[in-house]
């Protein structure tokens, strides 16, 4: 129904699910497991227009004031 | 013990419940059965109050149940088995809600067994998720009461009522604990779950007490009076008071007295137990001791602002600290503070003593606690304490040896932490150098007034004494005032030149002041600097002289560049840069100050660029001694002239004075004007706005371009050689507005960024007409502070001045509160080596610090441009922007 991208819109950074290869280097250079990631609800809306599902990590890139371009990952969870 | 004690451990789950009358018994030593809690010979009596098996608090007795000494015994509880059965006062609401919501024949809950099902679903959902009950359980008590007829054996149900303080009443008479108390035995578990509550921790009729647990004595200490009397702690008076009623109770139902009389006592035991509980409950007359204080039970310790929670557990108390009134000492380094005599003789920092210190110390302790680097403990190798007095200290010093402690008093040199409250930022709490000082005042440096946010006008501030090596040398690295310098705030020096330090070097380094010989070397005798450049030239009799700027150049390093606009710039259009004619453009090359005149941008705090520049460059270490030697030389070149400022130095010409008030009554005929243009509908409305905003926007404007001129006249009369304007242009203190405002015109009095409207209907004040939309009668202020105000100017000022003290307190509440709830939510976040920000699980919050991993202590004021200036201090080339 949804005629819309919300990808489109200004306020809403570039969503990506990211690939396990790529996901496994993130999780290395922090030392972490993916627990330990900022996580984000399969409900959100940006989440189902990419269709990522619960256990994908997504890669967030934002504008950011101070550094231009600001990279985020989140988990996904139910 | 002490290897358990070392390993961490995690809370898995809290739970929470409701003791139950076998629960209480099992935790009991001994059950409570006399009143009485001494025998004759002051020993405490058995199946007493102050049974010896319920703990110790006497020194040297050793406790009955455990075995340990007072303060290892933790206390064990008693019980007191109570003969009828009492209700606990902190559980009457859940009590009611309970009893309205179960039949009152087969305390089943009032709803059909299908609907009970579903709710029983949905609690346990809840609980799955982790969500609150709360909800859920209020709708089932609201669902449940409004059942008339019980589903389950059709008894028709009563209303019952609360009545203070905890009578229930049901069809006019009071249900007694021991009804109430079988009603809620006769609940099935899934029933006691449809009320929120797990039946294995909590069932309703424990909310009904039949025994009660005894505090332990550790709980409950008695204090001995000088007299050798025993004074006892309140609650045991209440518990004192609990045992005789029930007593007395039982003895009366053993003898068979009539209804009438077991009912009062009844009641008389409600009312101990429940002020045992809570001594301010409504509707209940607190208990009182002898002298008819109101005594202080259980939850009277646990409430409030001193009670246990906030006053003992939250709230932190310290040895090692002094507090006092600060004062300024210029010739202090920023790194010290000024310690009273009175003071270092009374705080200590221990020393071990070693082979290498064992004369050192011995000297110490020779002169005793009253001379003063002297010492007022020594620790023996055995842990014994020692005071050190006039009397034994020769015999103590003779005896130290080496693996005793000696408390010593502090010196010149230790460090120790200084902090003013409020405590807003890292740098409210710093560490400084001692220097023992005489009179009473802790004593600090002036330049180090900013990061406290201190002023001398009777601020106390506080002092700690770092009790061990580690806290010392870590407050050496890291807590040091030099350490400080750079706010990471806004990246730039928080500590810096304030008032005179800034007209000093303004008046220094202004003009081309010719300097004689004497008073070069005085202006730099506190300094470091011990030689003298070439000087600028001879005078006409072959003396020779030095500017300014060349002195202040001797404090800068040899290498030092740099460039900027300084406060003092006018803002031309066209920057002539070192050509500039008001010597606003600083040029700094090879530590040469070239031109420009030094001001509160140069070496002020908050904005000094040199100050910056030379913590960035060369280190804390000489920016501190810079920041000292700066500071001494600006006080010395400000005493040569001196600088003051009195009424007088308002004083304008005639002539201006008739200017300015021309141009305030032009004004007024411009405002009257509009005002007559409003009023014949000629006024056309501005974009977006109606007719009377429109007017009110266009009188304002007028009236402030007229004050912003009548200052601009003010300002060319009150040149560069009024003390004031040097105050202002240089940025010691105050603003070309202030000045304006005491010389030309006060201005516009504003409420909300609005003309003044409030008053009467139609009209601010009696004295005008009412509809007069005029300057003057809604808070033009035409006088200035000197020529003084009318009285409807004075109360229009009073209105506009009131608004802005209100405005600073709630703000300063408000931003309190925001503070607290901001700091509460990011304690426990950490900047990790890698740059990620992440919280105690290790849970990544930030992926970089402030998403570029910037300290901001060193960038330049988080300027992204620095890069520029490093490039041309490598290439010597300027950066095309």
């Amino acid at each position: 129904m949804r005629n819309i991208s919300l990808l489109d819109h200004e306020l809403i950074p570039k969503h990506e699910i990211l690939a396990t290869d790529e996901l496994q280097t993130v999780l290395n250079h922090y030392q972490i497991d993916k627990e330990q990631l900022p996580k984000i609800k399969s409900s959100d809306p940006i989440i189902q227009e990419i269709g990522a599902l619960e256990g994908d990590v997504v890669k967030i890139i934002r504008k950011s004031q101070t550094a231009g371009e600001g990279l985020y990952y989140r988990l996904v969870i139910k | 013990m002490d290897a358990m004690a070392s390993i961490p451990k995690r809370v898995g789950e809290i739970r929470f419940g409701l003791l139950s009358p076998r629960e209480v018994r099992k935790m009991s030593i001994t059950p409570i059965i006399t009143a009485d809690t001494y025998d004759d010979d002051g020993y405490p009596i058995d199946m007493g109050l102050m049974d010896m098996r319920l703990g110790v608090i006497d020194p040297g007795l050793i406790c009955k149940t455990c075995g340990s000494r007072a303060g290892d015994c933790p206390g064990h509880f008693g019980h007191i088995e109570l003969v009828a059965p009492v209700i606990h006062v902190g559980f009457n609401k859940l009590i009611l809600k309970s009893l309205r919501s179960i039949c009152r024949n087969c305390s089943n809950f009032l709803l059909e067994p299908q609907r009970k099902n579903e709710y029983l679903e949905q609690l346990q959902q809840l609980k799955i998720m982790g969500h609150s009950t709360d909800d859920l359980v209020n709708d089932l008590f609201k669902e449940a009461r409004k059942t008339k007829v019980c589903p389950h054996c059709n008894e028709e149900q009563v209303e019952i009522k609360f009545e203070k303080p905890s009578d229930y009443i049901e069809n006019g008479e009071k249900l007694t604990p021991t009804e109430i108390r079988e009603r809620f035995e006769n609940m099935s578990d899934d029933d006691v779950r449809l009320m929120g509550m797990d039946p294995s921790n909590a069932r309703p009729e424990w909310m009904i007490l039949t025994v009660l647990p005894v505090p332990p004595v550790t709980v409950r200490p008695s204090i001995t009076l000088e007299s050798g009397q025993r004074s006892e702690d309140d609650l045991t008076h209440k518990m004192v008071d609990i045992i005789r009623i029930n007593q007395r109770f039982q003895e009366n139902r053993e003898a068979g007295a009539p209804q009438l009389i077991l009912e009062d006592l009844w009641e008389l035991l409600q009312y101990h137990v429940t002020t045992f509980f809570d001594n301010e409950v409504s509707g209940v007359p607190p208990a009182r001791h002898r002298s008819g204080r109101p005594l202080k039970t259980l939850t009277q310790r646990l409430k409030g602002k001193e009670g246990r929670f906030r006053g003992s557990l939250s709230g932190k108390r310290v040895n090692f600290s002094a507090r006092t009134v600060i004062s300024p000492d210029p010739n202090l380094s920023i790194n010290e503070v000024g310690l009273p005599y009175a003071i270092a003789k009374q705080m200590t920092l221990p020393v071990n003593v070693i082979s290498r210190n064992l004369e050192k110390m011995r000297q110490y302790v020779a002169r005793g606690n009253d001379v003063h680097p002297g010492a007022n403990y020594v620790i023996r190798a055995d842990g014994r304490r020692i005071k050190v007095t006039d009397v034994n200290c020769t015999d103590l010093a003779e005896k130290l040896d080496i693996g005793w402690v000696v408390e010593r008093q502090l010196q010149d040199g230790d460090i120790v932490i200084f902090n003013r409250q409020p405590s807003l930022h890292k740098m409210s709490i710093m560490a400084h150098h001692v220097k023992v000082l005489p009179y009473k005042t802790f004593r600090l440096n002036p330049a180090v007034c900013p990061p406290y946010n201190a002023d001398f006008d009777g601020d106390e501030m506080n002092l700690h004494v770092l009790q061990t090596e580690e806290a010392r040398a870590e407050a050496e690295i890291l807590m040091k005032i030099q350490e400080n310098i750079l706010s990471p705030r806004f990246g730039g020096p928080i500590i810096g030149g304030i008032h005179d330090h800034i007209s000093g070097m303004f008046l220094l380094t202004r003009t081309d002041n010719d300097i004689s010989k004497n008073d070069a070397l005085d202006l730099l005798r506190k300094s470091h600097i011990r030689q003298l450049p070439e000087p600028a030239g001879y005078r006409d009799d072959g003396e020779p002289y030095w500017t300014g700027k060349q002195i202040f150049s001797q404090l800068l390093p040899d290498d030092l560049n740099l460039e900027y606009v300084a406060e003092v710039c006018f803002k031309c259009d066209e920057c002539d840069r070192e050509n500039c004619e008001n010597d606003a453009y600083v040029i700094i090359e090879n530590g040469e100050l070239i031109t420009g005149t030094i001001d509160e941008k140069g070496i002020g705090a908050f904005k000094g660029h040199i100050v910056d520049k030379i913590v960035k460059e060369y280190g804390s270490t000489k920016s501190a001694e810079f920041i000292d030697d700066m500071t001494r030389l600006a006080i010395r070149a400000i005493m040569r002239s001196g600088l003051s400022f009195g009424i007088s130095d308002e004083d304008i010409p005639k002539e201006a004075q008739m200017h300015i008030s021309e141009i305030i009554s032009n004004a007024e005929d411009e405002v009257k004007r509009l005002i007559e243009a409003y009023e014949a509908r000629e006024l056309e409305p501005l974009p977006g706005r109606t007719l009377d905003e429109t007017i009110e926007m266009k009188i304002m404007q007028k009236l402030g371009v007229a004050r912003d001129k009548t200052g601009d006249v003010a300002g060319n009369h009150l040149g560069l050689d009024n003390s004031a304007v040097i105050m202002a242009k240089s940025g010691a203190r105050g603003s070309m507005l202030n000045l304006t405002q005491m010389a030309a015109s006060v201005g516009q009095q504003a409420v909300r960024g609005e003309r003044i409207r409030r008053g009467y209907t139609g009209r601010t004040l009696p004295h005008f007409s009412k509809g007069d939309l005029g300057a003057d009668a809604h808070g033009f202020v035409k006088s200035s502070y000197k020529s003084g105000l009318n009285p409807t100017e004075y109360f229009f000022h009073a209105v506009g001045g009131r608004e802005g003290l209100v405005d600073t307190a709630v703000r300063t509440s408000q931003s309190g509160y925001l503070q607290r709830r901001l700091v509460n939510a990011l304690q426990d976040l950490e900047v990790q080596y890698d740059g990620s920000v992440r919280e105690t699980r290790g849970v990544i919050v930030q992926f970089k610090y402030g998403e570029d991993g910037i300290d901001s202590t060193k960038s330049d004021y988080s300027n992204p441009e620095t890069i520029h200036s490093i490039v041309k201090s490598v290439t010597g080339k300027e950066v095309e922007q």
